[in-house]
């Protein structure tokens, strides 16, 4: 929860959280000549799913409605890249527009009834849609190919012609851009005024309608926004896995990005995306070293970052800095 | 004088129990009109009425020229109708200054704007500061609304009241758990207003009653016992009975008395 119209940074806190962001993103940028590509792959696949985190963050620390079916734009998203792959364009920034769309679309679609619910309940909803759209992809087998899913969907091509991007580190930019776009729109979203009206309707929803405002609106905006987030983060993973199944949208990739924000710390985007990188991290390099239980130590993480770090990655960065907004608690 | 609000016969049940019953109600515009009425009057219940939060079982309300009796609380508050809460209602993680910035924000028709920073939106941040003026809380812009005390708290409450620029200003037992000195600086508030802002009070305190009102209605067991000017009022046989509890006891046992 730190933005800031939240906790007012100086100047020289400014200047080091912007200095701070050069160096991760150079950081970032230079991956591929660092590593191997097995390396650079799995950070591909990092940074896509940092993005569906970024934007559910945006959904549930921002505007207050935590969903537990983020997968199901994520795997409409990753259908239709992989789908528009193998039968219309290899042209990746389409396959990433039209995912954002179909995801957009999706949550236009059950967001209407579902953000007009509160708490626990939007919680059940978002889990059972989740469900929906999994057994959607597991019985629709002329579409998504069933169980089996959609294999060997080819190589994006970064323009209408251009050859295929098979090299790992090449691939990893374009994520890295696409990714970096993706979260920029959202982070300004979340500091415009309208990002303000979430926190308001976070805080206190009836108070904002004895302002005036008429709640549903921004709800039902910012449930699209994150769909389509979530959207976009689907077609980057099929453009890295190259393959998508029924399990790509289970409720284990819900709760693994609900996850991520709540380690990350709610509301401030960026911890979503540190987040992002402790799950698939531990759940793709710890598991197999652990013969299969990668699960159990993501549970032991959640526990520790709920007792070692309520607020998260951004919430400890705040409440050492002493700024007052985060320790004083809430009546 | 025209009446800014009235209400026609406004009635509210729950079951068997009639709450309200066949209010007709009329605020000239200007005034500082108070609602008293011991507990149990209905007080409450028309307050949520007016706000729109409670939905009348039989009634009108017309607010401005327009019937608003159908329309939702945030219609209502767009049309010009602002409301204080009576337990301090606050976005306690945002600071002072963007607590009321989602008032004048709103007023400036700019709550779903997505591109330019909130910060930037310079007239949105200027009217917020000046409304926080209006209230004395200038000085506390930059804190987190949950660091404030309970008398600032009832403060920013007035001030987001203020900030949408309403008509009709309607409080809700504004100086419940005041503080004497923190109710006077509150009537000192209120008075400030003049009468570019008609305000509707429901209060307990009957000294800031008769300090703030211009007119006074009286409710009684859910219906319309006394209205007048505050001198009236204070002399009306019938209220003071009320207020001591006699009244009631002729309800029970004697019939025909009202």
């Amino acid at each position: 929860m730190s933005t800031a119209t939240e906790a007012p940074a100086t100047a020289a806190s400014q200047a080091m959280a912007r200095g701070a962001a050069g160096l991760v993103l150079g950081l970032l940028a230079l991956v591929p000549l660092l590593v191997s590509s097995n390396v650079a792959d799995m950070l591909t696949r990092v940074l896509a799913f940092a993005l569906l985190a970024i934007g559910l963050d945006l959904l549930a620390g921002v505007g207050g409605l935590p969903s537990l079916g983020q997968a199901a734009p994520f795997g409409v998203g990753a259908y239709t890249a992989a789908l528009l792959a193998k039968h219309v364009t290899t042209v990746g920034p389409v396959q990433l527009l039209a995912a954002a769309v179909a995801g957009a679309g999706l949550a236009a679609a059950v967001g209407w009834l579902l953000v007009r619910s509160r708490g626990t309940y939007f919680l059940m909803l978002t889990l059972a849609v989740g469900e929906i759209v999994h057994e959607l992809a597991d019985r629709w087998e002329g579409v998504t190919g069933g169980s089996n899913g959609l294999a060997g969907v080819p190589a994006i091509t970064l323009y209408p012609g251009a050859p295929p991007v098979r090299l790992a580190g090449l691939l990893y930019w374009y994520v890295l851009a696409a990714v970096l776009v993706c979260a920029g729109a959202l982070w300004v979203v979340s500091r415009s005024a309208f990002g303000r009206t979430l926190r308001g309707v976070r805080d206190n929803e009836e108070r904002m309608r004895s302002l005036g405002y008429w709640t549903f609106l921004p709800k039902y905006a910012v449930f699209c926004i994150a769909g389509a987030a979530a959207g976009a983060a689907g077609s980057l993973w099929v453009a890295q896995a190259r393959f998508v199944s029924p399990a790509d949208l289970g409720f284990e990739v819900s709760a693994l990005a609900l996850l991520a924000v709540v380690i990350g710390g709610r509301g401030s985007l960026w911890g979503a995306a540190l987040g992002a990188a402790v799950v698939v991290l531990v759940r793709e390099e710890l598991s197999p070293q652990l013969g299969g239980r990668g699960p159990l130590v993501l549970g032991l993480v959640f526990v520790a970052a709920v007792y070692l770090l309520p607020r998260g990655f951004a919430g400890t960065r705040l409440s050492r800095r002493g700024s007052g907004p985060r320790r004083t608690a809430a009546p | 004088m025209t009446a800014l609000l009235e209400t026609t016969g406004l009635t509210r049940r729950y079951g068997s129990l009639v709450a309200l019953d066949g209010v007709s109600l009329s605020v000239t515009a200007g005034a500082r009109h108070a609602v008293i009425g011991p507990n149990g009057a209905g007080k409450s219940t028309l307050f949520g009425l007016l706000t729109g939060s409670l939905r009348p079982s039989a009634g009108r309300i017309t607010f401005d020229g327009q019937d608003v009796t159908g329309r939702p609380d945030h219609a209502r508050a767009r049309a010009g109708m602002g409301k204080t809460f009576q337990h301090s209602s606050l976005f306690t993680s945002l600071a002072v200054l963007d607590n009321v910035a989602l008032a004048t924000q709103r007023a400036a028709g700019l709550g779903m704007a997505m591109l330019r920073p909130a910060g930037r939106h310079a007239a949105v941040r200027e009217e917020a500061m000046r409304q926080l003026e209006l209230v004395g809380l200038a000085g506390r812009a930059a804190a987190p609304a949950a660091a404030l005390s309970h008398g600032e708290r009832r403060q920013l409450e007035v001030a987001l009241a203020l900030a949408t620029s309403p008509k009709l200003l309607l409080l809700d037992e504004p100086t419940a758990g005041m503080s004497a000195a923190d109710s006077v600086r509150f009537a000192e508030l209120v008075e400030s207003l003049g009468s570019a802002v008609t305000v509707l009070i429901i209060e307990h305190d009957l000294d800031v009653v008769f300090r703030l009102a211009t007119r006074v209605t009286v409710l009684h067991l859910g219906r319309v016992l006394a209205d007048g000017t505050p001198g009236q009022i204070r002399a009306d046989e019938r209220v003071q009975r009320a207020y001591l509890g006699d009244a009631a006891l002729d309800d029970q046992f004697l019939e025909g008395t009202r």
